[in-house]
């Protein structure tokens, strides 16, 4: 059962990463990134993280899906988007340097994925307790430190945001009145 | 037979390399900007991914907790980035990457 859900998940991913890539519309690219977001979230909780696949649907698949529908509805779809590559080498080039990177990783770490201590910093299933609490404990002992630095990263990302849009704002026909 | 096969952690650090590398070309072969962005978010799933794998291989909470700080990273790149292409189509009226060669507006 587990090695089908794994395949089936896999599948799916692999095939929304394809979408998202060969996609001529970009509506239909954040469609499969949705697919494949969400199958993610179900091999999170194959692997026993409940709260992270909680958090990716919650977070990935609507906030920045949504995020990302919004702005492709504010630009409009973009129609004329040539496929024609401009520069002769670039496609071939891109495709023989991921091929490559991928066989790197497989085969030169293939023999021996999974090194370094177990349980370093908590088991991942202690007794009587779940894994919303364990990530938690965690969370709040061990990383305390990260978590803060996150809060000032999230306040100078939404300050940024709302300071690109508003500086923006004015059309280009204003800017040349008062430019000096 | 493909139902009872024993799902190792090698499959699933095998699928994130495959969907990395998926990740990576994409954002050097396609144009448009949304999608490009929407590449460097399956790159960065990849890697959650490779964390949960190894926070499960390795008996270890704080592979879990590393994906937290990659979702916020995520969710802060995001936000600045469609931001940062919603002014460039606003001034520019296209957001495809070939065409934004300077960087003055």
């Amino acid at each position: 059962m587990d090695a089908l859900i794994f395949y089936v998940c896999a599948v799916a991913i692999l095939v929304g990463a394809l979408g998202v890539v060969l996609a001529r519309n970009p509506v239909h690219s954040a469609l499969f990134l949705l697919m494949t977001l969400v199958s993610v979230a179900v091999l999170f909780v194959q692997l026993d993280a409940a709260l992270v696949a909680a958090i990716q649907v919650v977070v990935y698949a609507s906030a920045i899906v949504v995020l990302f529908v919004f702005v492709i509805t504010l630009l409009g779809v973009d129609k004329n988007e040539s496929f024609e590559e401009t520069s002769l080498f670039q496609r071939p080039v891109a495709i023989a340097l991921g091929a490559l990177m991928f066989f790197q990783v497989v085969l030169l770490a293939g023999h021996h994925w999974v090194t370094g201590a177990h349980q370093a910093r908590g088991s991942l299933s202690v007794p009587r307790t779940g894994n919303v609490q364990t990530l938690a404990r965690s969370l709040f002992t061990d990383f305390v430190w990260p978590f803060e630095i996150t809060a000032v990263l999230l306040v100078i990302a939404v300050v940024g945001g709302v300071a690109l849009a508003r500086r923006s704002g004015q059309r280009p026909s204003d800017r040349e009145g008062s430019a000096p | 037979m493909i139902a009872t096969a024993t799902i190792t952690p090698t499959y699933y650090l095998t699928l994130a390399a495959a969907l990395f590398t998926i990740g990576a070309v994409g954002l050097l072969v396609r144009r448009n900007t949304l999608v490009m962005f929407m590449c460097i978010e399956l790159m960065l799933n990849a890697a959650n991914l490779t964390f949960v794998s190894f926070a499960k291989a390795l008996n270890d909470i704080s592979g879990q907790v590393i994906v937290f700080f990659t979702l916020v990273v995520a969710a802060a790149e995001v936000a600045v980035g469609l931001a940062i292409i919603v002014a460039i189509f606003r001034r520019r009226q296209d957001v495809t990457a070939d065409d934004l060669n300077v960087l003055e507006g």
